[in-house]
Parts: structure tokens; sequence; C-alpha cells
């Protein structure tokens, strides 16, 4: 373009105003941010499934949770499987979880599911069927799958014992021992172990409890279908030929993993684990 | 029928249509006639407003806001199963109870319907009927309250004149309405639940703070230096959702054009100044003019006005309040 061309366009442009409708510049502005707006609002929504597409935080959900995207979408994030939860198992997750903010899970080193309640009162709580109302005894759960992670720090593995308090006197986690007390779940740490090999886990599978009162003719609640038809954990022996008396906890079908085994397992980190991934098909 | 229809379109985004010379009924326009002789000195209605400072229902609208919201909290520390839950769903002494939006939101994703949320629906569906469908924002939606300190910085600014105010079009709320149902349904997530101030102020009350309340203190800053009241005007779709009820609702704030000077106190407070057009001068088409579904029914018109021109209704049931 010429210079000589320039300066025509400004003495048109003088001679002759642009018609400038302020209104309409105003109300396409207002469009405009408003179109902005709605982009950024629903591109912050939108970044929620980043956490859950990547899965950065694999979460152990409460018993009778539906596979996990229906459990999301199902879930209407109000926490009242978190009030009626007698050990406190269930907490809430937070902004990180993306879509499953608020939606809830189970910490089971820092508390596990010990089914204390006996009647499942998070999956009666669920208003929805997150949690789902077609399941009516801890047996029929499957959370997860326990899996002996570490054998090399795990006591009995090591033909070792275990004496004193489980992780300590800081751990304020809850149990409930109904030897002690039916209803009232205890601070584990008041509890005192002396035991010649170690069998935490085993001790306190709520499986095997139930399974151990049923034995005795002591259902859980007096009602006989609380008695799980299989087993869920059990010590082997395991020889390597160095005389040494190892014991092994196998983890048996029966495995509705609540946790409870990872929770009570005295080593740092816990030689078992809940297995999460091991939710949907039966091993 | 014509209430109706003009109500739905101003929730949905439209601004209020001026009415037609034969909208108006004789009495009005008998009025509207004497009005218009009528002078009104500025001084006059300065000395009016002087001497009036109602907080009749802002302090009562508060006082419920709390109460409902620590209810939440004092049945979970104490254990009285009083209301349990949060505002997404909750049981009142048994009783279940789900919101509109989030139970929407839930029914869109998962596609399947449990007795227990669909119960809680219709309770809360038929409440809000009752009580005036956006009333939920005003009276017990916990962000409203936060809001409303943060228009006092906003509008403080403002007056300083440091910050100016930015408008958005309110038919961009009907898209955000319609984009999050639309979400729901295809991704089989409750998108809108992440965002959702109403929601995680909530659960952060009840069950204690997250970090997902920096994204409420990010709508508040939001709020106090770009654009006035900008979620609960232009976004939320759970205030959507109980306009639609409020639509049906005999509970709501009733406009009297009798003794009314139009200096125009109320539009200012109100959160949604669009409901409050028959209040200007000539537009009201009756002498008793019923406001619009997007009112909150939150009363800071009701306080503001020195001449008692606008009151709570409910349809029905003559001047119970």
């Amino acid at each position: 373009m010429s210079d000589d061309q320039h300066d025509g366009d400004k003495i048109t442009a003088k001679s002759e105003p642009p018609v400038v409708n302020r209104r309409k510049q105003q109300e396409r502005r207002l469009v405009l941010r408003s179109l902005m707006l709605a982009a950024g609002v629903i591109g912050v929504s939108a970044m929620g499934y980043i956490p859950v597409a990547r899965s950065w935080n694999p979460r152990l959900r409460p018993p009778g949770a539906l596979e996990e995207s229906e459990f999301l979408a199902s879930c209407i994030k109000c926490g009242q499987c978190v009030q009626v939860c007698p050990v406190e198992a269930i907490k809430l997750a937070d902004i990180m979880d993306g879509f499953g903010v608020g939606v809830p899970y189970v910490d089971a080193r820092a508390q596990a599911c010990d089914f204390s309640c006996d009647g499942l009162q998070c999956i009666l709580a669920c208003p929805t069927g997150a949690l789902s109302h077609s399941l009516n005894y801890p047996a029929e759960i499957r959370m997860g799958f326990a899996r002996l992670d570490r054998p090399d720090l795990c006591l009995a593995m090591l033909g070792k014992g275990f004496q004193g308090k489980i992780r300590g006197p800081e751990f304020d986690g809850l149990f409930r021992y109904s030897e002690i007390d039916r209803w009232k779940p205890q601070r584990v740490h008041d509890q005192e172990f002396d035991l010649e090999v170690c069998d935490l886990c085993v001790r306190h599978c709520p499986i095997e409890i139930r399974i151990a009162q049923c034995e005795a003719g002591e259902p859980p609640s007096g009602d006989v279908n609380q008695c799980p038809p299989r087993h869920a954990i059990e010590l082997q022996a395991e020889d390597r030929g160095d005389g040494r008396m190892r014991m092994r906890p196998v983890v048996l079908d029966g495995c509705v993993g609540c946790g409870a085994c990872e929770m009570v397992c005295p080593t740092e980190p816990a030689a078992i684990v809940i297995d999460i991934e091991s939710t949907v098909e039966r091993v | 029928m014509n209430f109706f229809k003009e109500s739905l379109l101003q929730l949905l985004g439209r601004a209020p249509s001026k009415p037609k010379a034969d909208d108006f009924t004789p009495e009005v326009k008998q009025i509207h006639f004497y009005k218009r002789g009528e002078k009104v000195s500025l001084e006059e209605i300065r000395a009016e407003h002087m001497g009036h400072h109602s907080h009749k229902w802002r302090n009562r609208r508060w006082a419920t806001l709390i109460i409902v919201n620590l209810l939440f909290v004092v049945s979970y520390y104490f254990d009285v199963q009083l209301l349990e839950g949060a505002l997404t769903a909750s049981r009142f002494v048994g009783f279940h109870m789900a919101d509109l939006n989030s139970a929407l939101q839930v029914m869109l994703a998962f596609k399947h319907v449990v007795l227990n949320l669909l119960i809680g629906t219709v309770t809360i569906f038929i409440l809000w009927l009752l009580l005036g469908g956006r009333s939920f924002c005003s009276w017990v939606c916990p962000y409203h309250l936060v809001a409303e300190f943060a228009e006092k910085i906003h509008l403080w600014l403002v007056q300083r004149k440091l910050i100016k105010n930015h408008e958005f079009h309110r038919g961009v709320r009907t898209a955000f309405y319609v984009s999050f149902a639309l979400l729901a349904l295809a991704s089989g997530y409750t998108v809108f639940e992440t965002i959702s101030p109403t929601g995680i102020l909530s659960r952060a009350i009840i069950y204690g703070a997250t970090l997902a309340l920096g994204w409420v203190a990010f709508l508040l800053l939001f709020e106090i230096f770009i654009s006035q009241r900008a979620w609960c005007r232009y976004v939320c779709p759970i205030g959507m959702t109980y306009g639609v009820v409020g639509l049906f609702s005999p509970l709501r704030v009733v406009y009297n054009v009798e003794s009314c000077k139009h200096e125009g106190e109320c539009r200012k407070v109100c959160l949604v100044p669009h409901v409050l057009d028959p209040v200007i001068k000539g537009r009201a088409t009756d002498v008793n003019v019923p406001i619009g579904a997007d009112c909150t029914r939150c009363g800071l018109c009701i306080d503001t006005c020195p001449t008692g021109s606008l009151r709570y209704e409910f349809k029905g049931l003559n001047k119970v309040l």
C-alpha cells in the first residue's frame, strides 16, 4: 500500500465519520464476554476429568461401591455414609480427585472398615444406590483384595512374633473387639499383644472373626446369614530348609478387601496391602 | 398465563419486555395517570428513606440460613440424626431429601434412579414449590451468604471508583444449564458437582475444610473485583432449577403500585433486578403485580422499601405475612 493511498483513506475518514452504533458495540462486547465466561467455567469443570482419566488417586471405595465410573456417576456427594460409619473409616475426597470431589473413600492404612456395624450402614445410608443396596452381608462385599506386598518385611514370614501395641501409641485406628465390647469400637493402641508368631492380620480379619464366631455358635448380631461361606486369610507354614519356622499369610477367596489387615500390619510400610484393581473379578 | 411466559423468559435470560398499552388494567391506568401529574420532590424521598432502616427480613433470612447449615453440623457432631448428609442430599429425621440439581445431575450421569433418590427429589420439589423455589438460594445456600459479604466489598470498591462492574448476558446461565446437563448425560460424570460452590461449602462446613474451598475463594474474588454476584446471576444451574420450581410457587413477592414513589432503591439492592421491572414508573400492568420466578425471595427489597409497596404473599392465603 502506497503512502498516497493511505492519506486518501484518512481524508475520507475525516469527511465521513464512520457510523458507530455504540449500543450494538456494547452488546457485542457483552455477548463476547459472556461466551468467555461460559468457556472458562465449562473449561474449569472439564478439568475435573484429568485426575479421573489419569487415575491420580486410585481409591479404595466403601463397601458396596459400584464399579468406579458408575460410582462417580451415581454418588451425590452428600457424605451420609461418612456420618453413619462407627469407626469413621470413610472420608470424602478433595478437589485433587477431580470429578471425584466429595466422593467417599477408605484409607485402609489409617482406618479400615471392620464391618463393626454388621448391618452395612453406609450402604443403607446411601440415597442414590452408589453403594449397592443389593448387598446385605459383609461377606458379599468386594472392595478390593488383600495381597502380601512385602513378604520380606512380614514378621510371620521372618518367623518373628509380635509384642506390644500395634503401630505404637500414636496410632489411633479403631477396631471392634467383640469380646471387649460388642457395640463400641476400641482404640487399637489400647490393646497389648504377645504373639509367638505374628498373626495380627489373620486375627483382625473381620471375615475370619465371623467364621470363628459362627463356629462357636454365636453368629454376629445373632444372624446366621452373617456367617461367611469362605475363608479370607490364613497362615500357611513355609519351609525353606533353614530351620526357621516361617508362616506365610495367604489371602483366600473369601477376602472382601476391607483393609483391616493393612491397618493392623505392624511393619512400616505395611507388608500386606489392599489391591483396588481386583474389585470386579473374583480372584 | 402471560405472567408465566414472561417469568420463564426472564429466567432463561431475556430482558423484561415493556408492557403494551392493552396489557394495563383500567385501575392501574388511572394510577399511572395521576402519578404522571404528581410532583415528587427528591428531598421528600430522601427524608422518607432516612427514617427507614429495616433489616427484618435480612436478619430472619441470615438466621435461617445459618441455622439450617448448623443443623447439619450439629446432627453430625452430636450424632442426633436430625439432618444427616449435606445440602446435595440429606435425611431429615429419616426422610430422604435430595437437592434437585444434584439429583438431576446424578440421574443424567447414572441413567438410573433408585427409589430413595426419587422420594428425596419429590420431597424437595414439593418443599420448594411451597416455599418459593429460589428461596433455596437466599435462605439456605451457604454460598449466597458469603457472596453477600463479597458483594458489599465489591460495591464499596465500585463506589470508590477503584473498580468497575462487568456485566454478562443473563442468557449465559441457560447455556450453562444445558451444557452441564449434556455434559452429565454424555460423560457419565456429575461434572457440575466438581465446581459447585454450594456443594463444596456445604461439605466443608460439615466435614471440615478442603482444598476445594480455594475454588470458592476464587469465585468470591472474581465477584469482588470483576463482576457483582456473577455466580448466582450468570452461572449457577441450581438457581435455575429452583427458579423453574418457583415459577409455580404460591409464595412470592408482590408489588403494589399505589403508594410507590418509584425511586428504585429496591432494584439497587436486588440480586436479580430484572424481576423488579414492574416497579419502574409506568410499567406495572396491574395495581398488584407478582414478582417473577427468578426472584430469590430474599426480602431485601421489602426491607428497603419505605412505602411498604413490596410484601411477601402466599397466593390463596391472603396476607398471612
